[in-house]
């Protein structure tokens, strides 16, 4: 994977020493705190509810184990001994000092890691597909093309001060694992007629306010185009995006009010000129980044006693069956460690975790470590020899849990129990909603659902696209919980429909179990996932099993 | 009193021929700076390349429009002088050298808030600069 | 017609711990909503928001807030300045551990 060179290693240390000079700036006075806000979100520092917030860039989700156990250290010195994995493949400190965090900055620069554009309406952390590099169905590892895109983001001086966030993520898989369609800019790697590599360019997807689903500016881009077609597309919406309604001003709205075909326009006019300056030295250090994310060195080697241990330990079966991914590599499976223990919070992980997966990665993993959007983590190549090996240590720390996929390996955003934005709390729902599942013992029955919890509109918690997505909004005063149903964040993304009139904190825990159980009763069969089944019956029947005295009301 | 940000620190003003609109660009007897505002169209830039000072408004640090108005004009072959006017903060300094800028106007006030020293700390806004080096 | 002035408290973050605050009547920062001025004059209590405001070296984004007069002092009527007073709810960190 790739390392920092001279020139980035170079670039992170300056950094640091001017964010360390804007937060003595701050203290002093020079800085205003409406002029500091910007530049400390720039450098991904929040102001929550409790604390400041660090969040942290793991760029296109890929962690090497010395990083990880720096992220483990961090959480020990300056937090609170863990950390929280957010689904832009970032991890975020609940709990720094203002004047810590220079030092904290200092530590990530320490192994070639960074909080920079992890907030502020500016290019953010550019994700990709977190099974890169070792998933079956994929084209290219599209991490070089994510690196190339942190390089050319990152203090781009045009970019700093856009209308708002600009989000992109790159998938080099004809499965889409990245929410390539709900992003800013969604590149999917595709072939053309004559077999080249190049991208079909995706923009104005996005969630929040407005949901979108992404539209294809262009079929096919070819890969040496892409760094002054993506500031083409920025560049136009620098200058088109509405900076008159924060609520209008993600890139979703100005392709929406000015139609696709007026934005193709004015991007392929400004990417002209765009191109002509670009020399192909970015050509030069791709193929110096690819180089670096090579395949490791996969190993030929018997699966040793694998078959016979899962059929021998039920619970390593189990493990096998719900977290493990097809690699591509003979003899290799990709591992999804789960940070969703049942009634645990989501996405967070201890730094003595932390610390263990490292150690994994390290001696089974050809040391790599991948975040996914869908907060765990995972360790992209493991051989099958050595799988009972790694489930025995997870086990020790509390992260074997066999739920990847299942109704509790839920997403949730911090919510109010952080967040200065949340309108109610996210994490508790989401722990009573596994912890319950958990006392039933279905969800193994249930199969694949994807449950989805965002703690206010911004759908940080992508409840738009879970199979069953919760808002949580604040109604006169009390927390209150709306369901969306049938959402989809994959190549077939769809933005999930709002069931009906919202519920408690009281009621809603009940009322997910309702819906789930209810589905059981509805599905074809065993194979039919709920998503299949409410694309087969739509939105009523489910409804129905909602709210059963309205629907009596109704009927009478 | 308004104080010009360069490379060097601040300075007075030395363009002495004063400054009109974009739409007032008519009687030109003498080389006039032309002021734009952030929300100036891209198609409006055409036809500038000869002026001998663009200067372009910064109502707020936030409004970021200014720099790509400048790259695009730079890109558009503008070899004139280049003037971001307004509220730019000294940390935008080297945004604004990088997107084609030439130098900086605050008002006496944010020069005494923000002094000399803040902005030469980004004087070096050439080195660490991964778009010059990606674009070759 | 006037309408009844529903009380207020000052609040923000400590510059530097980050962690919630509220405005006393000495003109000092407390962790404790308690020993929070309760402010019942709108007038009264939007110059108090100006000063502190103005007070940019301790504090960041002050706001008036609904609250209560209970018996041991000011408290929140709303769940989100609650959480304020008390931290997360997933964890026993911030001031529900730290008043205590």
């Amino acid at each position: 994977m790739y390392t920092y060179t001279d020139f980035d290693e170079a670039f992170v240390r300056e950094r640091v020493a001017q964010f360390r000079g804007q937060v003595e700036r701050r203290i002093d006075g020079s800085l205003t705190e409406d002029e500091f806000k910007p530049l400390r979100l720039m450098n991904g520092l929040y102001l929550q509810l409790h604390a400041y917030m660090l969040r942290v860039a793991v760029p296109y989700g890929t962690l090497n184990p010395t990083q990880m156990r720096k992220l483990a250290d961090i959480a020990d010195r300056w937090d609170k001994g863990y950390g929280h994995f957010t689904t832009r493949q970032n991890i975020q400190y609940n709990w720094p000092k203002l004047q810590d965090v220079p030092d904290m900055l200092e530590a990530l620069a320490d192994v070639g890691m960074h909080a920079i554009q992890t907030s502020g309406n500016t290019i953010r952390n550019v994700t990709a597909d977190h099974f890169a590099g070792a998933a079956a169905d994929e084209i290219e590892d599209p991490r070089a093309i994510a690196e190339l895109l942190r390089q050319w983001s990152t203090d781009h001086p045009e970019f700093q001060f856009l209308p708002r966030k600009f989000k992109i993520a790159v998938t080099g898989a004809a499965h889409d694992r990245a929410v390539t369609k709900a992003h800013d800019i969604g590149l999917r790697m595709v072939r053309n007629d004559a077999g080249e590599a190049g991208f079909e360019v995706i923009v104005g997807g996005g969630l929040g306010r407005t949901p979108m689903v992404g539209k294809v500016l262009r079929n096919f881009l070819p890969k040496a185009d892409l760094l002054p077609y993506c500031e083409a597309i920025v560049s136009v919406y620098n200058l088109l995006g509405r900076r008159d309604n924060k609520y209008k001003a993600r890139i979703k709205i100005t392709v929406h009010e000015n139609g696709l075909e007026k934005i193709q326009e004015l991007v392929e006019d400004r990417f002209a000129t765009i191109r002509a300056g670009f020399s192909g030295h970015d050509q030069d250090l791709l193929a110096k980044i690819e180089a670096a994310f090579a395949p490791p060195a996969f190993v030929t080697k018997s699966i040793g006693g694998y078959e016979a241990t899962r059929l021998a330990n039920p619970a390593f079966r189990s493990w096998t069956d719900t977290n493990l991914a097809e690699h591509k590599a003979n003899g290799y499976a990709i591992v999804s460690i789960s940070i969703k223990k049942h009634g645990a919070t989501p996405g967070d992980a201890t730094s003595d975790q932390m610390r263990v997966m490292a150690d994994l990665a390290e001696t089974y993993g050809h040391g790599e470590l991948r975040i996914s959007h869908e907060q765990n983590v995972i360790l992209p190549h493991v051989h099958k020899s050595d799988l009972a090996k790694v489930y025995a240590a997870l086990r020790q720390v509390d992260l074997a849990t066999a739920n990847i996929g299942l109704a509790s390996d839920i997403i949730a955003c911090p919510g109010m129990d952080y967040c200065a934005l949340a309108t109610a709390r996210s994490i508790p729902i989401a722990q009573e909603i596994a912890t319950r599942f958990d006392e039933l013992e279905i969800e193994h029955e249930i199969g694949q659902l994807k449950i989805k919890i965002s703690g206010c509109i911004n759908a940080c918690g992508h409840h738009h696209v879970g199979h069953i997505g919760i808002l949580g909004l604040d109604r006169a005063g009390v927390e209150s919980y709306q369901i969306t149903l049938g959402g989809d964040g994959t190549e077939t993304t769809t933005i999930g429909e709002r069931a009906g009139r919202g519920f408690s904190a009281d009621e809603i825990v009940p009322a997910i179990e309702r819906l789930v159980t209810g589905y059981l009763g509805l599905r074809r069969d065993a194979d039919e996932t709920f998503l299949q089944a409410y694309r087969r019956l739509g939105k009523q029947p489910f409804k129905s099993i909602l709210y059963p005295a309205q629907d009596k009301a109704n009927a009478a | 009193m308004s104080v010009i940000v360069t490379d060097t620190g601040f300075a007075p003003e030395d363009f002495t021929c004063g400054f009109v609109a974009l739409s007032d660009i008519a009687a030109n007897d003498c080389d006039y700076g032309i002021d734009l505002a952030s929300d100036t169209a891209p198609t409006a830039l055409v036809g500038l390349t000869n002026a001998a000072m663009i200067r372009i408004d910064f109502p707020s640090f936030a409004d970021g429009r200014g720099f790509t108005l400048a790259a695009m004009l730079r890109s558009a072959g503008y070899k004139g002088r280049l003037r971001a006017k307004g509220h730019v903060l000294a940390d935008q300094y080297a945004m604004a050298r990088r997107s084609g800028f030439d130098e900086v106007e605050i008002d006496g006030a944010l020069a005494a808030r923000q002094p000399a020293e803040q902005w030469k700390f980004r004087a070096d806004w050439q080195n660490h600069n991964y778009q010059a080096r990606l674009r070759g | 017609m006037s309408r009844t002035f529903i009380p207020k408290v000052v609040t923000a973050n400590a510059l530097l711990e980050g962690d919630a605050v509220w405005l006393t009547e000495a003109d000092t920062w407390t962790r404790d909503i308690r020993d929070a001025e309760l402010l019942t004059d709108e007038a009264h209590a939007d110059l108090r928001l100006l000063e502190a405001q103005s007070r940019k070296a301790e504090i960041a984004g002050a706001y008036l807030v609904d609250a209560k007069q209970n018996s041991d002092g000011p408290a929140p009527t709303h769940f989100r300045e609650e959480f304020r007073t008390r931290g997360p709810s997933n964890y026993p960190h911030g001031k529900q551990v730290e008043l205590s």
